[in-house]
């Protein structure tokens, strides 16, 4: 077990809308210890991405709102702290990286120069200084002719091209957390396997911590060391990658699993979950997966599910679980 | 059923002061395969390889450059306006994002009614019951013709797109990324129930996409397309267990898999431009198995034994 370098303790935010109140994080825990590689798991609308954000405190306020909980990295609760100590923090400490490459970078500044920004900013280099650390990092992430490509505008840049500048500007202030939203969704499997070996090179090398949040379970067995699988803005199963795959315990997470097809072998038909990912503006009552399960009993109908823990470092929010 | 030969799609890209012919994007650059009766074929792909161009070619959505399409036995390449629109009540196709071929003021009814009335179903009354069967035949409601498409999921929109292929009772559907936009376990839905449509309809299937994982679902054959070439065809089995085109390989090796973490062939850099793809072999400047004659000689599609048809020199 190494050192717990972040600490998400119940944390909830809420967007206050017309129609009513989304609870798009409802209640989630979680640690993140030091280079290993977290995977937030769920479907669209699970709340994975605005977790994220709300820890970084960049989610839209209003409608946003963060209603509750606890994010400690080290010693300070980043909901408390003040603008200028989280920006600080933002960034250099803890970086993000978004699924669409294309909307994050500038179209009208080359990206050596956007890289060079961030340097300049954060750790206040020169400008000459800062070029140089921006083609460093351009070569660091496997672009080729690093010196040449700083001075292309992304438009010139493949997707997969994209991505890695993207990922070597969130590396620009060594960053302790590296958070990737969905970076491999958008680009194709041979240029998916090249992104995630580099992620996987870049947490060895860099001793650096992930978090990955992603949908599909194929991304999470090839990088992830622990996972959280989140359903309807809350936890449904915490467990380290190998313990989830051969021992997932919630319903959801078995569903999930089986209603993949697979590359390795054929099968008749797939298994389904039925029905449809719940409102969040009026949740089921009790555990939130309960419409859509196999197995509810009677007290899923009534009672939110508490932790059970199943091993070490496996606990699932399950009543099936708790006797 | 359905014979595609040597079908080419160009698109001329202009500049200039006189907008002169700089040359072609080779969308689709010489592509010959057929469907049988009640057959799924997969094809599959990255993003630019021309496989959703030459579905939509396929249903003479675009005009294709050369080649010709028959289906059933007639040439499909040269009919006017009103034979087409015969045509397309034995072809249809399903689209990838369910949110954008819908009409958001049309009711659900009218959207799926629509072909009915094209086609020459004058009858309210017989539109509306048909509408209703089809509805319950994808899994909605009778009365979910009545509702708007923003009142609708995803997932339940894609129902509604294929209920909307099927009401004219079509043989061969082109279902065109029908699943890439949904959450796995709605993918999972959506294709079992396309696979029970198969079953009781007697429905042939081009179905294009680049989950190989999808694909190996669905399909009976396989075509695998890179920059607007099939490289290699084949039985399901064959190309899963036995692939002989190292694009094959490496888009199986490439695939994230549960619970196995295997040696993988990375393929570097990315897909050439259609506008001057490579000499020789399309693939030779990403492929590892690469030989000399691989650079200024293209290879064919040859049959290597049981119908397993490969373009590559290795073969």
């Amino acid at each position: 077990m190494g050192e717990t370098i972040l600490r998400v303790k119940n944390l909830r935010a809420y967007f206050f809308t017309r129609r009513g109140i989304v609870k798009a994080v409802d209640g989630v825990d979680f640690e993140l210890e030091r280079s290993e590689c977290l995977c937030l798991v769920g479907e669209s609308g699970c709340g994975k991405t605005v977790t994220m954000l709300s820890i970084l405190g960049l989610i839209d306020s209003p409608p946003g709102r963060i209603v509750g909980g606890e994010v400690y990295y080290g010693a300070v609760n980043l909901l408390e702290c003040p603008r200028e100590q989280i920006r600080h923090i933002r960034g250099r400490e803890i970086a993000m990286i978004f699924q669409d490459a294309q909307s994050a970078l500038n179209p009208v500044f080359t990206i050596g120069d956007q890289i060079a920004e961030q340097v300049r900013l954060h750790l206040g280099l020169g400008h000459r200084a800062a070029k140089e650390r921006a083609i460093a990092l351009l070569d660091e992430v496997g672009i080729p002719s690093a010196d040449e490509a700083a001075d292309y505008y992304p438009h010139q840049l493949s997707g997969g091209m994209k991505q890695r500048a993207m990922i070597a500007m969130s590396l620009s202030c060594d960053p302790k957390i590296l958070i990737a939203d969905e970076p491999t969704t958008a680009v194709d499997v041979t240029i998916k396997a090249q992104i995630l070996d580099l992620f996987l090179r870049l947490k060895k090398t860099r001793q650096m911590s992930l978090v990955f949040i992603t949908h599909e379970l194929g991304v999470v067995s090839e990088i992830g060391d622990r996972i959280v699988v989140m359903y309807g803005g809350r936890v449904a199963e915490t467990a380290t990658a190998s313990e989830l795959f051969e021992n997932a315990k919630h319903p959801y997470t078995v569903g999930l699993m089986r209603c993949l097809p697979d590359v390795a072998q054929a099968r008749d038909r797939l298994e389904s979950i039925p029905g449809t990912v719940p409102s969040l503006i009026d949740p089921p009552s009790g555990c939130i997966f309960q419409p859509r399960c196999d197995r509810a009993l009677a007290v899923c109908l009534k009672e939110k599910p508490t932790p059970v823990t199943v091993n070490e470092g496996h606990s699932v929010f399950c009543h099936l679980y708790s006797r | 059923m359905l014979e595609v030969r040597d079908v080419k799609k160009y698109y001329p890209v202009t500049g200039g002061l006189f907008s002169r012919h700089l040359g072609d994007v080779k969308a689709v650059d010489g592509v010959s395969f057929h469907i049988e009766e009640g057959e799924t074929l997969g094809l599959v792909g990255e993003s630019g390889c021309g496989k959703s161009t030459l579905g939509r070619v396929i249903l003479r959505l675009e005009e294709p450059t050369g080649g010709s399409i028959f289906y059933r036995g007639a040439d499909i390449t040269g009919l006017g306006r009103g034979e087409l629109r015969a045509l397309r009540q034995e072809i249809q196709m399903i689209f990838q994002d369910p949110q954008s071929f819908l009409d958001p003021r049309m009711t659900v009814g009218q959207s799926v009614g629509e072909a009915l009335l094209i086609h020459g179903v004058r009858d309210e009354r017989e539109r509306e019951q048909r509408v209703a069967e089809i509805l319950v035949r994808v899994g909605l409601e009778a009365q979910h013709a009545l509702r708007y498409p923003h009142e609708f999921s995803s997932g339940q929109r894609q129902r509604i797109g294929i209920g909307r292929a099927l009401i004219l009772s079509p043989k061969l559907i082109i279902a065109d990324e029908p699943v890439s936009a949904l959450d796995v376990s709605i993918q999972a839905q959506i294709l079992n129930l396309m696979l029970d449509l198969r079953k009781e309809f007697g429905l042939a299937y081009l179905f294009i996409a680049h989950d190989l994982s999808v694909i190996r679902h669905v399909s009976h054959r396989v075509a695998v397309m890179y920059l607007g070439k099939i490289v290699e065809l084949a039985e399901k089995a064959e190309v899963f267990q036995n692939a002989l085109h190292p694009y094959t390989e490496a888009l199986l090796s490439a695939v994230p898999a549960i619970g196995q973490k295997k040696s993988r062939i990375l393929l570097t850099g990315s897909v050439p431009s259609p506008l001057n793809p490579p000499a020789g072999c399309r693939f030779h400047t990403r492929c590892h198995r690469v030989l000399p004659v691989c650079r200024h000689e293209e290879p064919g599609l040859k049959d290597v034994g049981g119908g397993h048809l490969v373009a590559c020199h290795l073969h």
